[in-house]
């Protein structure tokens, strides 16, 4: 059974709180600099007044090869705007001079910190004050590359489990994981099916027999109702493509923002948190 | 050059050539890939599998293929005594069915029961949508819509043979963006889904599978130059893009010291203009990861892939196997390069000096010969890998001499 190795973090912090309050958290994800460095940064800054209660910030990738056509145009968005890692650390900083206790994570793919050198990547992310990492191409067989640099640099390298993580391979999987757990809800890429409510509740009660970890659940929620149904059983729900849609959507055709953008897409996080928060109501 | 006892025992058990190689592909993925590895060593101890896959390339693709003196080119060049290994004389015409008849038989030893596949050129395409309608398994070809464009004559092939061709918008719609969206396609289809990888890149088993089935290649030319000259060659070129031709040709002669070998990338419209502007991974770009592996690839300060360039829709990719990113740096296999102007002479040349159209892949190993061969003595054996017919490229060719067809 593993309990997390980073036990005085932001993140342990936040997941006794909301055991505390008896409730599930909602984690967002928003990709950074999409569509543009000041509105990506005016929605993290708002997005834990309107409900978010974990942060994942999206790293953005010319071939986010596990994401389905939302995630694509928000990263294809991003780096048209000139996004890099450094400044989606400095978007961080930014954020962390307003907010100082709720988590971020970054979420992304491995080259982009290969490219940055993989020790000054995580001096400068804990620097900013990153709590933990989703490497979506780092499975467990290629920890030595980031997931053990990271733990001793105190860093959360957050581990995805999916519908096809086998009871021989779990284990493995949570070895070095820690924050909490993702837990891909079906075999697929981001924004396209939904699990259903009984596979949900099945997973999690598995993985709660592997690990001490909070277990959040993502992929296909889309909806208040949705998060909401996720958030009885799971310690967290997830929601990314359905936020990201919503930006794109306040979008012209020229890909400006309308006036009132960054509003709607923090109203869509409030409906959300409501969601989740009445749950278990 | 770092001087080895071997060069020939990778990758170890994690996949690894050196530093490069590796399985960098999401969870959903994992348990597959190690299954995939299980069935291909269980595949390859079982003289059955063997026996299939011998028997296929015999009846089905037509090996042993020739070992061919090109004498009116090596007169012309007035040095080494050229040989070309016709891998266009293959059926579909290219060197990518010898993997695909292997694939395909591990799949169907898996139980798997629909093929998915990417392609550039469309030659792998090809090659997969014509195992698949052998095999009568549903097929799917991920296609980029810029390479679409510039390759409808086999667009329209695998279409004949039953495939279901799936045009790739994201990017910039070539083989990188087409094996993103094949990749997404696995991970939604994990279960009934074998995905046909038609290079010698991709996670671990892939590189070193699809090597192994292209390596009948280097064993045909070592027996046949044995026969035709009695002694083995003494340097082999061939062209690369993910280079599976190459793998496939050189990986028998890695331990023979006196076999050079020249592995020649797509310099596009020249190296010194930056990577928008070739496709020359090792030559011109830096290790990464990418598509499963560690590896020599086309990107920017901030590790973002750029879109290479090369006339040749085949040697389009950002990036290259991993044993050969490995090989250049241990130094046993040179890596040269040929611009987009030097392929097109090098087609033109072969075409009326052999009466063989190639590919334009295949033009880029031969612009290599052509720099070579004058300057090296008569005696000297150099062989070409062919890899494929040109018939596919004729469309674009003559767009580029100013030829309207």
């Amino acid at each position: 059974m593993s309990a997390d190795i980073l036990a005085d973090g932001r993140i342990a912090r936040r997941f006794a709180a909301l055991k505390a309050e008896g409730r599930a958290g909602l984690v967002t994800f928003i990709t950074a600099g999409d569509p543009d460095p000041a509105v990506s940064q005016a929605v993290l800054n708002g997005l834990p007044a309107a409900g978010a209660d974990l942060i994942e910030l999206g790293m953005p990738f010319t071939d986010p090869m596990a994401d389905g056509p939302a995630i694509q145009a928000s990263s294809l968005r991003a780096l048209k705007a000139g996004m890099t890692v450094r400044k989606t650390l400095e978007m961080v900083r930014g954020f962390r001079k307003l907010d100082a206790d709720t988590p971020i994570i970054l979420m992304g793919y491995f080259n982009p910190i290969h490219a940055y050198g993989v020790e000054p990547f995580l001096a400068a992310a804990r620097e900013a004050g990153v709590d933990g990492l989703i490497v979506v191409d780092l499975p467990p067989e290629e920890d030595e590359e980031l997931c053990i640099p990271a733990l001793k640099a105190g860093v959360s390298f957050v581990r995805l489990t999916t519908p096809t993580t086998d009871e021989a391979r779990m284990p493995a999987v949570m070895r070095n994981t820690s924050g909490f757990v993702y837990y891909v809800s079906i075999a697929g890429i981001t924004g396209t099916a939904s699990a259903s409510n009984t596979a949900i509740d099945a997973a999690v009660a598995r993985l709660k027999r592997h690990t001490d970890l909070p277990v959040a659940v993502g992929f296909g929620i889309k909806t208040p109702d949705q998060a909401a149904e996720v958030a009885r059983v799971a310690d967290a729900a997830v929601v990314g493509s359905a936020i990201v849609t919503r930006l794109a959507d306040g979008l012209d055709a020229s890909g400006g923002v309308k006036p009132g953008t960054v509003e709607d897409v923090l109203g869509f996080v409030g409906e959300l948190a409501k969601g989740v928060r009445a749950a278990r109501g | 050059m770092t001087k080895l006892n071997t060069y020939r025992s990778g990758p170890d058990e994690r996949g690894h050539f050196g530093i490069f190689g590796g399985r960098f592909v999401a969870e959903t993925l994992m348990p597959l890939i190690l299954e995939v590895e299980k069935a291909y060593r269980e595949a390859r101890a079982d003289p059955a599998f063997e026996g299939e896959m011998r028997q296929q390339l015999k009846q089905y693709v037509g090996r042993p293929n020739p070992l061919y003196y090109a004498e009116r080119l090596t007169e012309q060049l007035g040095g080494a005594k050229i040989y070309f290994k016709r891998e266009e004389l293959n059926h579909t015409g290219a060197h990518k069915i010898n993997n695909c008849i292997g694939q395909i038989l591990l799949a169907r030893r898996m139980g798997k029961t629909r093929i998915i596949a990417e392609t550039g050129a469309g030659q792998h395409g090809v090659a997969t949508a014509t195992v698949c309608a052998l095999y009568n398994m549903p097929c799917v070809i991920y296609m980029g819509e810029t390479d679409i464009a510039r390759q409808q004559p086999n667009v329209f092939r695998m279409k004949l043979l039953g495939a279901e061709v799936r045009p790739v918008t994201s990017g910039s719609g070539t083989l990188k963006d087409a094996m993103n969206e094949a990749l997404r396609d696995w991970v939604t289809n994990v279960a009934d889904t074998f995905y046909i990888i038609g290079t010698a890149a991709g996670p671990h088993p892939y590189p070193a599978m699809v090597r192994d089935f292209q390596s009948v290649i280097g064993d045909e030319v070592r027996t046949q130059m044995q026969e035709l000259e009695g002694r083995l060659p003494d340097s082999l070129v061939a062209c690369v893009g993910g280079g599976s031709n190459a793998i496939g040709l050189f990986h028998p002669f890695l331990d023979d010291p006196s076999v050079q070998m020249v592995g020649v990338e797509a310099a596009g419209r020249g190296i010194e203009k930056g990577p928008l502007d070739h496709a020359a991974s090792i030559n011109g770009g830096r290790p990464g990861v990418l598509h499963g592996n560690r590896t020599y690839l086309l990107q920017d300060e901030d590790g973002q892939i750029l879109e290479g360039h090369s006339i040749s829709a085949g040697l389009d990719y950002p990036g290259i196997g991993p044993e050969h990113s490995w090989l250049h740096d241990v130094g046993r296999v040179e890596y040269a390069y040929a611009t987009d102007q030097e392929a097109l002479d090098a087609f033109q040349l072969c075409a009326r000096t052999e009466g063989i159209i190639p590919a334009l892949e295949s033009a880029h190993g031969l612009a290599e010969v052509i720099k070579r061969a004058p300057k090296l003595p008569k005696d000297h054996l150099m062989v070409l890998c062919l890899s494929g017919r040109g018939d596919k490229d004729i469309f674009s060719v003559a767009k580029h001499l100013g030829v309207e067809l």
